[in-house]
């Protein structure tokens, strides 16, 4: 039994949905969801998160910005980010390794590989 | 691939999702459309229409469904160009991407009844029309453009290459490019930053928002807004308000920017409204595109065929509060009338109240006007919740058939948003716990197909939205056994069926424990109770086990103007929306009576219970109690209170004002208003009183 918590951010509800079978399918983790940037701003103090999985292209905040946050906040500096992301966006893809993300997975994804991703960062 | 007799639920969620992505499209590409024709494009529409696409093709590839993940990527490259301003949107470019949204939606709707997709033919002769289209790719260069902004490597680092071209767009257009920076409580950020995001957007683009820790205080959170604009930095300043709120204007181009390269050899003809003709010419991929060229006399009878002006319902929020603001300048007006009277200039004094009897019938009407631009039909609900009924009845695999009646009634535009969710629960609710499976419904002797009725009808000053279906019912055993379980009730004895069924609406008790801010996914009944109380409405459900239930929500009318009866209790002044009203009883001490330590009145033939205002918002009371004091009875949908106030100070028009978030755990109390003598009294939320009234007393 494991109590690590991670955090989707994807403005999909399906793009969640799959994520959560995903993880689901691996291990016990606790799974928050959240469909825009704010609401993972609001949930980020309430939750202890242990892993983030966001989507780049999303309104209100985009996921650079929450990963730029992220990084520079002491309290989620440590958190592992993977970013969910289509084939298209490249050149954000690139920007958000620099900002400080972990890996990244390119839509549609392959669910084996996630699950590497995340028995890696949460071990 | 497209295999659906393996079809498992997350599939049919895909094509639920899909279905609701290409709706969206097809009325955000309408729009688009509409705004290409003004010439006057906004980017966050189209950057929205991009998202759609690229949502779709990531999800359908995830699926396995290659149709439609092709389409939609080709869509999706389209329109990342379009977005990024790598070519122009015109009218040949308009009508190929509602060729291929109609194509799109046919593969969604195809394979979401259960059929085959084998549109190979038109879908390559689609992806060629799009190629046409595009643009070679633009050579980068390696030079940020933005050197000369000094922007601040945060910001610059999370810009996302839309966000880019944006930023680039509006230097080259020669606006000016403010960053803004704001701090705000944790609690209510959204909120207080789409205030002013839409004050911004209002006169220019907000390109970025880069939120960032706020120094120490971990109950705030700062923002750093990138925005750009034709005004000034004091207008900008002006107009946020908020000293708060910092304005800084970022070094300005001196010169352009590589602009972004227009293929103009490619498409450059001029805008035209997109006719059934050029799209149906558009069809076969033989016929190459040709678009009669509109003469300046097609446009002129294109302009005048359209009779209605969109509007942005702020915009009707501001009106409504000039003329509330108006209603309380002829207040002191009038009141003004009969002070001069008194002192002994009647003659001026009467022509003056003359007049203000003239002012006060044309601001009656003005009132009137506004209110009816705000008023839609109920039925725009009704299409929206037919589509999610056929989907969830889908789902389920149960078969439901749908009656709509009333639906012209009219209701306040916003009010109309604020109920689709709570009834999109209620139906959810229906479906999935009401409605039997159809094996089951014929083993019952019912009809096969379930029935949702959805009526509305205007009751007084207020109207009645019905949902009824002839399910299973709600089982009040299980509820109270449940709520024995949940240490709710000691003794299930005592409780009714009615006091059952009210437990449905208290926290957790009928949902799940998963952490969840998506609406849809454990949200339980307290929830559609609260949104309904937060727009002065009320709930209540009849039900009887085997033969369906009745959800009936009462909601006001309007929100925006109300008329008020002021009451005072021990020196402090409160407004009561006189919709709620019933009657005003003068009454003395002796006529209490107490039942079971609640304080009752006998009102003609039923016991009224009371409600003492103090009491109820825990403030001590300055003096005796009079002798004598008034219970004004008020009432929403069967339920009544009797409140006891020291007077009654007269009737009012008022403009509610919204607390805000903080002020949202404050029970009873449903905004705040201004009486035009410098004083600002709060508005007492009736139906929240009841409630709480009651659930305090059972």
């Amino acid at each position: 039994m494991s109590s690590k918590t991670i955090l989707i951010v994807d403005d999909s509800k399906t793009m969640r949905a799959m994520l959560v079978s995903t993880i689901e399918s691996i291990n016990n983790y606790n799974i928050v969801e959240a469909s825009t940037g704010f609401e993972a701003l609001r949930l980020l103090p309430r939750e202890k998160v242990d892993l983030i999985l966001t989507d780049i292209n999303m309104p209100d905040i985009n996921g650079l910005e929450l990963l730029s946050y992220l990084r520079n906040n002491p309290n989620y500096q440590e958190i592992p980010v993977i970013i969910i992301s289509s084939e298209g966006s490249q050149k954000d893809i690139d920007k958000g390794k620099q900002l400080g993300a972990n890996d990244y997975v390119i839509k549609p994804f392959d669910p084996a590989r996630v699950q590497e991703l995340i028995q890696l960062y949460l071990g | 691939m497209t295999d659906l007799t393996a079809a498992n639920k997350a599939v049919k969620d895909f094509l639920a999702e899909a279905e609701e992505i290409a709706d969206q499209l097809g009325s955000e590409m309408a729009d688009l459309a509409d705004m290409a024709e003004s010439g006057d494009l906004d980017p966050d529409l189209l950057n929205s229409i991009f998202r759609g696409a690229h949502s779709l093709k990531g999800l359908a590839g995830m699926f396995g469904f290659g149709e439609i993940s092709e389409l939609s990527h080709n869509m999706e490259n389209l329109l990342d160009l379009l977005r990024l301003g790598k070519i122009k949107l015109d009218q040949v470019v308009i009508a190929v991407l509602f060729e291929s949204h109609e194509l799109l939606t046919l593969l969604v709707r195809t394979i979401a009844e259960g059929g085959e997709t084998n549109h190979s033919t038109e879908i390559s002769a689609c992806v060629v029309k799009i190629n046409a289209c595009l643009a070679p790719p633009e050579q980068i260069s390696n030079n940020s453009p933005f050197a000369h902004l000094g922007l601040s490597e945060q910001t610059l680092g999370a810009l996302t290459e839309y966000e880019e071209h944006r930023l680039l767009e509006n230097i080259n257009k020669g606006k000016k490019i403010y960053t803004i920076h704001t701090s705000f409580d944790l609690s209510t950020f959204d909120v207080d930053l789409s205030k002013i995001s839409d004050t911004l957007k209002a006169c220019g683009e907000l390109i970025s928002t880069l939120p960032s820790m706020a120094g120490i205080v971990e109950t705030n959170i700062d923002f750093d807004l990138l925005f750009s604009s034709n005004k000034e930095l004091n207008e900008i300043t002006q107009m946020i308000g908020n000293d708060a709120v910092t304005v800084a204007l970022l070094g300005h181009a001196d010169t352009t920017v590589s602009p972004s390269s227009f293929p103009d050899s490619i498409h450059s003809e001029p805008l035209i409204p997109v006719t059934k003709a050029v799209q149906t010419a558009l069809v076969s991929p033989d016929v190459p595109v040709q678009p009669a060229l509109a003469t300046g006399d097609d446009i002129q009878s294109a302009k005048s065929m359209s009779r209605t002006v969109r509007v942005d319902i702020g915009k009707l929020d501001d009106l409504m509060n000039i003329v509330g603001e108006l209603v309380l300048a002829h207040s002191s007006i009038a009141a003004l009338a009969i002070k001069m009277r008194n002192q002994g200039f009647s003659r001026i004094a009467v022509d003056l109240g003359k007049s203000a009897k003239g002012l006060e019938r044309k601001l009656a009407d003005l009132q009137k006007g506004v209110m009816e631009i705000r008023m839609i039909p109920v039925g725009q609900l009704y299409e929206k919740m037919s589509r999610i009924i056929r989907k969830i009845s889908r789902e389920q695999g149960k078969k439901v058939e749908l009656k709509f009646y009333g639906a012209d009634t009219e209701l306040d535009k916003l009010i109309v948003e604020d109920i689709s969710d709570p009834m999109m629960h209620i139906i959810r609710n229906a479906i999935d716990h009401g409605i039997e499976s159809p094996e089951q419904r014929i083993a019952l002797g019912k009809d096969e197909k379930g029935t949702i009725r959805i009526s509305s009808f205007s009751k007084g000053n207020h109207v009645v939205i019905e949902v009824e279906d002839d399910g299973s019912g709600i089982d009040t055993e299980k509820v109270k056994a449940k709520a024995l379980q949940k240490g709710l009730v000691q003794d299930v004895s005592m409780v009714s069926d009615k006091e059952a069924i009210d437990f449905i609406f208290l926290p957790g008790f009928s949902t799940t424990e998963k952490v969840s801010e998506v609406s849809g996914r454990g949200v339980g009944m307290d929830v559609v109770k609260n949104n309904i109380t937060a727009i002065s409405g009320m709930v209540d459900i009849e039900t009887s086990k085997g033969f369906g239930s009745r959800f009936i929500i009462t909601l006001p009318i309007t929100l925006a103007i109300i008329k008020v009866l002021i009451i005072s209790c021990s020196g402090r002044t409160y407004a009561l929306p006189i919709t709620s009203v019933l009657e005003t009883l003068l009454l003395a001490e002796k006529n209490i009576n107490t039942v079971e330590r609640k304080e009752v009145i006998q009102l003609r033939e039923t016991t009224l219970p009371l409600l003492r205002l103090d009491r109820f918002f825990g403030f001590e009371r300055q003096g005796p109690r009079p002798e004598e004091f008034y219970v004004v009875v008020v009432g929403v949908a069967e339920k009544r209170l009797g409140i006891i106030v020291d007077d009654l100070q007269g009737q009012q028009d008022i403009v509610i004002k919204s607390l805000g978030e903080a002020f949202k755990r404050y029970k009873g109390i449903s905004g705040a208003a201004d009486l035009g003598d410098q004083r600002t009294i709060l508005v007492l939320d009736v139906a929240g009183m009841i409630s709480e009234a009651i659930r305090s007393g059972s």
